[in-house]
């Protein structure tokens, strides 16, 4: 076996994964004057990597792909086909050599981001406060778990964030949707204004999207320049990424080291069972490394963490480090999604005009919080709002020239007057964490690292499938409002419920309590089992409310950081 | 609207090469000679994989498929054969339905008249779009079905070749710009809402 490079430097805090957790922590730290070390699996990422106001015509193929491939779909099972993605993934469902598997009979999908800012350069950019009543889930209804903290508890810490990144929003005192500080928001599209008005009709608040958007200069950031373009990264840097929202500005004191194309495999401990190093795969030389370090950081993704405790089996912890109640990888939720789309016909032929703006101007909160005892499932969802005019592609406008078929003028004249006539209502869903629903390490599979790799089991439940048959019910109810016509709904065929992990909310498998016989994590995100070890991403999450968990994993983030610098002050770790 | 300089563009071609990891790497020259067809050229194009009577089938067809319009520029103007063209010199299944179709085509003017397509009257042209331009008169003859087939490559392949050009996009699409604020026009608002009677 090749020589394990050891660099004998000893880091304060070395912190595993570059996306919402890892980035926050890493700002929060080097702001108190703190020495980090950044490790991140994927390579660094700047603005010049991002495809933002890229054009089809930017390239030669239009984006068909080099060899007009996304003409000629593969085969199943075969890769490629695909033309040019605008997006700012840097990585997806099947990344190289990095396998997952799933349990027989199970599906899970998993979306992995390898690069510095992980999945915050694509995500959303939803920014949305977990309203009190979420963390008390057990309490209200009986089911899953409560939280080991209140919102007062992190409340603070959603205000340090929302004043740092800014949120975009309107208050409006919905119990379900707290109000948080906000910069103006940009006006409702049309689109969103025809959705507000028959959700009215029908009994339902539509308001104001709350995004990760600046829309006035905020902390050296100049405002949103209303692109339409999140997904591709942003080059201004007028929304929410970790790298260049917290990371790269960081850097800048001096105080950050980041190695990237760095991917953990294992936690190393002394006879103490502490953590004292690292050991990485540096992907540049294909060889294992070590850092020491005196606290560590796992900000690696609820699922890469949780994979990460589970292949640390050292003295005295062959189940996985942390993982003395066995709870490492269980209680695994993702969000409950379902869509639906209708061409409206009051669209149809009005003045074209740029409704790019920002990813959603309009947010739907959950509006029967106080209703489940009348409702067969028990927890809520939100509603988002998708339309206008997006950027013509490649098969843009497949469906329409299909419909009306021919040529010539009446078919343009057709064109121009079904562009941007669709809405579509995405809910977005509260699964409640059950014993079915986990990761384990797989005992048969590697990734090309010789990094065991993770095993997914996923089950919903009843209260998940009435949730997405309740959205069917009322995305046709709102849609037909509108105008638009919506096909009766199918209730003997299967729920359309999404995959699990579809939604890329996978939370919870590192889950915090106040007891360490169930849980891994105290209400400070600290390890029970082993105090120099915290968790900052969606491990911790014990409940998966309705609303985007990004928010919440900065604020967590937030206050573990905060902790983490004051016990290290302390000498405690 | 945009401030791509032709470097970046490369630079561009060059990570969605990468992305592509089940092709082959071109190399720098051929994204060079692909970037230079990117432009334009109006009549001076020369196909580089259709022969010189297969391309200018392609665009009399893209010329009927979306003309110009009140002195708006259409398919031909928007640069959609030669898009094709090049795609047809990348892929050898979709240069096939290029030739096969074209033959095809020119077969079909034969009995009506006409030496081929595109020599052959205008009205004799739109006479033959009339029956290959809609799916159910394969149905009621099934002889046209290869010709049906065909169109409906040709009218894609322009469709999106039009609209995804500078040109053609600028028709509909009024964005992928910066604006320091963002509004929605009353106009647009005051029509939907009237016709919705929200």
């Amino acid at each position: 076996m090749a020589q394990v490079v050891r660099n004998p430097d000893v880091h304060d805090v070395v912190i595993i994964g570059s996306g919402a957790g890892g980035g926050t922590v890493t700002k929060v730290l080097a702001d108190l004057g703190i020495n980090v070390l950044l490790l991140e699996a994927g390579p660094m990422s700047s603005a010049a990597d991002f495809k933002e106001h890229m054009a089809p015509y930017d390239v030669p193929h239009r984006g068909v792909g080099e060899r007009a491939e996304a003409y000629f779909p593969p085969a199943q099972g075969r890769g490629g086909g695909a033309g040019i993605a605008y997006g700012a993934d840097f990585g997806g469902r099947t990344i190289e050599g990095e396998p997952y598997t799933t349990a027989p009979g199970n599906q899970f999908a998993w979306f992995r981001s390898r690069v510095l800012g992980g999945r915050t350069l694509h995500y959303g950019r939803i920014t949305l406060r977990f309203a009190d009543y979420d963390f008390k889930p057990k309490t209200r209804d009986g089911l899953g778990f409560d939280w080991p903290i209140t919102y007062n508890d992190i409340k603070p810490y959603y205000e340090k964030a929302e004043r740092f990144i800014g949120c975009t929003g309107a208050p409006e005192g919905i119990a379900s949707a707290p109000d948080g500080i906000f910069q103006p928001p940009a006006p409702l599209r049309v689109h969103d204004v025809l959705t507000q008005k028959a959700c009215a009709k029908l009994g339902i608040r539509a308001i104001n999207g709350r995004q990760a958007v600046i829309t006035r200069p905020t902390n050296g950031r100049p405002p949103c320049h209303y692109c339409g373009q999140c997904g591709r990264g942003c080059r201004t840097a007028s929304n929410y990424a970790s790298s260049y929202v917290q990371i790269l500005p960081a850097m800048q004191t001096g105080r950050v080291q980041v190695l990237a194309n760095s991917m953990a495999r294992e936690l190393i401990t002394d006879a103490s069972g502490k953590v004292t190093a690292v050991s990485y795969i540096d992907k540049n030389t294909g060889t294992e490394k070590q850092v020491r370090c005196r606290t560590v950081v796992l900000s690696a993704s609820a699922c890469e963490s949780a994979r990460l405790l589970l292949n640390s089996k050292g003295n005295g912890h062959p189940n996985g480090l942390a993982n003395s109640s066995g709870m490492v990888g269980k209680y695994l939720t993702d969000t409950v999604g379902f869509s639906m789309s209708a061409t409206i016909p009051a669209l149809v032929g009005m003045p074209i005009y740029n409704s790019d703006g920002y990813s959603n101007h309009l947010y739907v909160p959950w509006w029967l919080w106080d209703k489940h005892k009348d409702l067969n499932f028990a927890r809520g969802y939100h509603i988002e709002v998708g339309g206008g005019y997006g950027m013509p592609g490649i098969g843009s406008f497949n469906g329409t020239v299909n419909r009306v078929e021919g040529y010539g003028l009446s078919m343009k004249q057709a064109i121009r007057e079904n562009y941007g006539i669709s809405v579509n209502l995405a809910g977005r869903g509260e699964m409640i964490p059950n014993e079915d629903s986990y990761c384990e390490i797989d005992p048969d599979t590697k990734d090309k690292y010789g990094i065991p790799v993770l095993r997914f089991h996923w089950k919903w439940s009843d209260h998940e499938l009435n949730q997405v048959r309740h959205m069917q019910q009322t995305f046709k109810a709102i849609l037909e409002t509108m105008g638009g016509t919506v096909p009766a709904i199918n209730t003997q065929a299967p729920v359309p419920i999404s995959t699990g992990g579809a939604i890329i909310h996978e939370v919870g498998s590192v889950r915090m309590g106040d007891s360490p016989q169930t849980s891994v994590l105290n209400k400070f995100c600290q390890a029970h089992d082993v105090k120099n070890v915290f968790v900052a991403d969606g491990g911790p999450f014990v409940s998966n409310a309705d609303k985007n968990p990004t928010h919440t994993i900065i604020a967590l983030a937030w206050r573990t950081a905060e902790y983490l610098a004051e016990e290290m002050r302390k000498g405690n770790v | 609207m945009s401030d791509l300089t032709r470097r970046d563009i490369l630079q561009r071609v060059a990570m969605a090469i990468a992305a592509a990891a089940t092709f082959d790497k071109l190399d720098a020259q051929e994204i060079h000679h692909m970037v230079e067809m990117q432009t334009p050229s109006g009549g001076t194009y020369t196909p580089g994989s259709l022969s010189a009577h297969e391309y200018r089938t392609v665009e009399r067809l893209a010329d009927l498929i979306i003309p110009v319009e009140n002195g708006k520029p259409g398919a031909l103007e928007a640069g959609a054969p030669a898009w094709i063209d090049m795609l047809a010199g990348v892929n050898a299944q979709l240069k096939d339905v290029y030739v096969k179709g074209v033959a095809w085509l020119d077969t079909a003017m034969t009995s009506r008249g006409a030496t081929d397509f595109v020599s052959a009257t205008s009205a004799q042209q739109t006479a033959m779009l009339d029956q290959i331009a809609f799916r159910r008169n394969g149905e009621q003859t099934p002889d046209l079905q290869p010709g049906i087939q065909f169109f409906n490559w040709v009218r894609r392949m322009t469709v999106d070749g039009f609209y995804t050009s500078r040109i053609g996009m600028r028709d509909i699409y009024q964005g992928n710009t910066a604006l320091a604020q963002f509004t929605v026009p009353a106009a647009s608002l005051e029509y939907a809402l009237k016709k919705s009677g929200l």
